[in-house]
């Protein structure tokens, strides 16, 4: 990986290295400049705390030091929950057919490290026909060339949004917290990374940044949110926020629309017309570790054929 | 101010063997020091934790420390409730391996967390502590209010002892009678640290807080015993043997207590035989053909049990040389039990079955050397400095 990377680096054309040797002297040249943000940064408060100002500066903040990394205009905003909504997810796991489209589509959209690799879906392979589900004797390392594999079912999990959520109640310096709308939202630049949210957490939705993370300059999704898909600090915790970049302006998650077989439901749970209340009142639905108590705003169910009788 | 500078001064006398004790210590500290700095700036990638294990060695010495901070309070119960004299006499010494252990404790956090500078995030008023809600920040709380009680005991004593008097029993009482309930709680809320985490069927058991204070009991003793025949050897400083033997009875009844609860956790795991008995399977027997662990926990089992039953008979109990291997088995016993034993399997399976196997590799193994190594350096030098006031004030007393 490491010797792709150099050997890339010597075929730089005379522009591109222009291009970069002007940004660098740019950033040498502002010394003063790169100083202010580091108290800036430092010195932020807490999010819920900043004014509508204060958070304004932020993202400007955010925006120049994003655009400057990946030499392309980024932007950061902190669109608002909308009014009456709380959103609820479901999965349909008679339709999953294990190809891991949603985990990949999620990497793009929300800008998760490639190396090291995070993925905030993980996509269980399990035995048909011996419990409901089981975890343990669960895979999430398959790697067939075709799926599905005749004789199993695939269970994607991710961020289950509880109306509980234990890894909020842990943290001991509320850097993450459940927004009204019903997304449980990290600060990047609150969370000190002590990882006791990832020990509270029973299903393993959350993710650290162990190194730096890296995303090809290219592949960066500009679109950001404050709380969303903004690139990450080395050293603290992300998670799924059900796109909350996309769903706050209307629109489906991306694991929502990249999935090909559309087990992947998302909606209103306070709309009596939405797709996911209509999962709700027509299917058999379960909600992961019921018996935690943590009350999942994500419903798994068995779609076809198991529809309530009227 | 006199005292201030003999003691001062007392730090940098010594015998070659101080010198060179000293040497290795800041030669440790300078490699863990460098290797931390590496870590601070390519992350905790290079640890071995990964999602699955997110909390490791470091985490694993926070909690066995805890315990060692807590257990000062078994000098200073007979000390100063029960006035007993032999231990009277070093129930100071007692304080400050407090004083080391909680900063050690602190350490042991800090080189473990992402964000290092960002921890005054989770201080009262100028961060945004999380209380009641989380034991972390309860743990914040007492952890720091302990440190306080035993500096400010410390600091109180010696300033007595330095103006040639005893310390005032009506001003010492309070902080006292504060530090015994204070030396449970920063154990009971670490042992919360893990009870209270639903998601880990392991750790989410009432018995893990008595386990705690019974293995705090037993290891931190144990540890006293050793490091004041220590200073009894190296200095000319008097603790008598009753003293000693005094803590060894505690030590025995900690640890008989200790293994009990670690039989009745495994029984009620394996005669249950649920899903959430797969951590202790996992410890002790291996899960899918891993079984980093098990060695490790056996090894444990074997020191703690050997050192109860040489702890059982007074003639190997009353003897140093026996008392010392009994010691020395039950700490590294304890030490194994509650790090590799509790933090590392209770990750394993993670949260939705997946076995990834941690052991502590190269650079969480010297940079936690360097928090020993630099616990060490505290110690003798609040010892050293201390020394000349404390001698003043025993030859006056005799």
């Amino acid at each position: 990986m490491n010797k792709k990377n150099k050997s890339g680096e010597k075929k730089i054309d005379r522009r591109t290295f222009l291009k970069g040797a002007a940004i660098g002297a740019a950033a040498v040249a502002l010394p003063l400049d790169k100083a202010d943000a580091f108290w800036e940064s430092f010195l932020q408060k807490h999010f819920t705390e900043l004014s509508e100002a204060d958070i304004a500066k932020v993202l400007k903040r955010l925006e120049n030091e994003y655009s400057q990394e990946y030499k392309k205009p980024v932007s950061v905003n902190a669109t608002k929950p909308q009014e009456n909504v709380i959103y609820g997810y479901g999965l349909d796991i008679a339709r999953c057919i294990g190809c891991r489209r949603c985990v990949h589509a999620c990497v793009t959209e929300n800008n998760q490290s490639r190396d090291p690799e995070i993925q905030w879906i993980t996509v269980l392979k399990m035995k048909k026909g011996e419990k409901l589900y089981d975890l343990e004797k669960s895979d999430r390392y398959y790697n067939p060339d075709l799926v599905p594999e005749p004789g199993y079912f695939y269970m994607p999990v991710q961020c289950q949004q509880c109306a509980d959520p234990p890894c909020v109640k842990a943290c001991p310096a509320t850097a993450t917290w459940k927004e009204k709308d019903g997304i449980v939202v990290v600060d990047y630049n609150w969370c000190i990374g002590c990882r006791y949210c990832m020990a509270a957490c029973p299903y393993g939705a959350r993710h650290f940044n162990w190194a730096k993370p890296n995303i090809p300059v290219e592949e960066l999704n500009a679109n950001t949110h404050y709380l969303g898909n903004r690139p990450r600090y080395k050293g603290v915790v992300e998670k799924c926020t059900f796109c909350i970049q996309r769903s706050r302006n209307g629109r489906y998650p991306a694991c929502v629309e990249a999935c090909p077989v559309g087990a992947r439901k998302f909606g209103n749970l306070l709309d009596p017309n939405s797709e996911i209340r209509y999962c709700i009142e027509n299917y058999r639905v379960f909600r992961l570790k019921e018996e935690l108590n943590t009350k999942p705003q994500f419903y798994y169910f068995f779609g076809v054929g198991n529809r309530r009788k009227p | 101010m006199i005292h201030f500078i003999k003691g001062i001064k007392h730090i940098f006398e010594g015998h070659t063997r101080y010198y060179i004790t000293m040497a290795v210590l800041f030669g440790i500290l300078a490699v863990a020091a460098l290797t931390y700095a590496n870590q601070y700036s390519k992350g905790l990638i290079l640890t071995a934790m990964r999602d699955q294990v997110s909390w490791g060695f470091y985490i694993a010495n926070f909690t066995f420390l805890v315990g060692v901070a807590a257990a000062a309070v078994i000098l200073v119960i007979p000390a100063y409730i029960y006035s007993f004299k032999p231990i009277k006499e070093i129930v100071l010494f007692g304080e400050m391996m407090a004083v080391v252990a909680v900063s050690m404790c602190i350490l042991f956090v800090a080189v473990d967390i992402g964000q290092p500078l960002r921890a005054w995030h989770t201080l009262p008023v100028i961060g945004k502590m999380n209380l009641p809600g989380s034991m972390m920040a309860w743990d914040v709380l007492v952890l720091n209010g302990y440190l306080a009680i035993n500096l400010l005991a410390l600091v109180y004593v010696l300033y007595q002892y330095a103006h040639n008097r005893d310390y005032n029993m009506k001003i010492l009482w309070p902080i006292v009678l504060i530090s015994i309930p204070f030396a449970i709680s920063i154990h009971t809320v670490t042992a919360f640290l893990y009870a209270s985490i639903k998601a880990r069927p392991m750790w989410n058991i009432a018995v893990v807080a008595p386990r705690f204070i019974a293995s705090a009991f037993c290891s931190g003793p144990a540890l006293m015993i050793l490091v004041f025949q220590l200073i009894r050897k190296n200095t000319d400083i008097k603790i008598e043997d009753k003293a000693l033997f005094k803590i060894a009875d505690v030590v025995t009844y900690a640890l008989a207590i200790n293994i009990f609860l670690l039989l009745t956790e495994i029984f009620t795991d394996f005669y249950s035989n649920t899903v959430h008995g797969a951590s202790m399977h996992y410890l002790f027997f291996g899960l899918d053909g891993k079984t980093n662990l098990v060695p490790w926990i056996w090894t444990a089992v074997a020191m703690n049990t050997v050192a109860f039953v040489m702890l059982l008979f007074p003639s190997l109990k009353n003897r140093f040389l026996t008392l010392n291997i009994a010691c020395a088995l039950l700490i590294v016993g304890v030490y194994i039990e509650k790090g590799l034993g509790l933090v590392v399997p209770g990750f394993i399976p993670d949260a939705l079955g997946d076995i990834y196997e941690y052991s502590p590799n190269i650079n969480e193994i010297v940079i936690a050397s360097g928090v020993w190594a630099l616990g060490a350096i505290m110690f003798i030098l609040l010892f050293k400095f201390a020394y000349p006031w404390f001698k003043k004030h025993q030859q006056a007393d005799h």
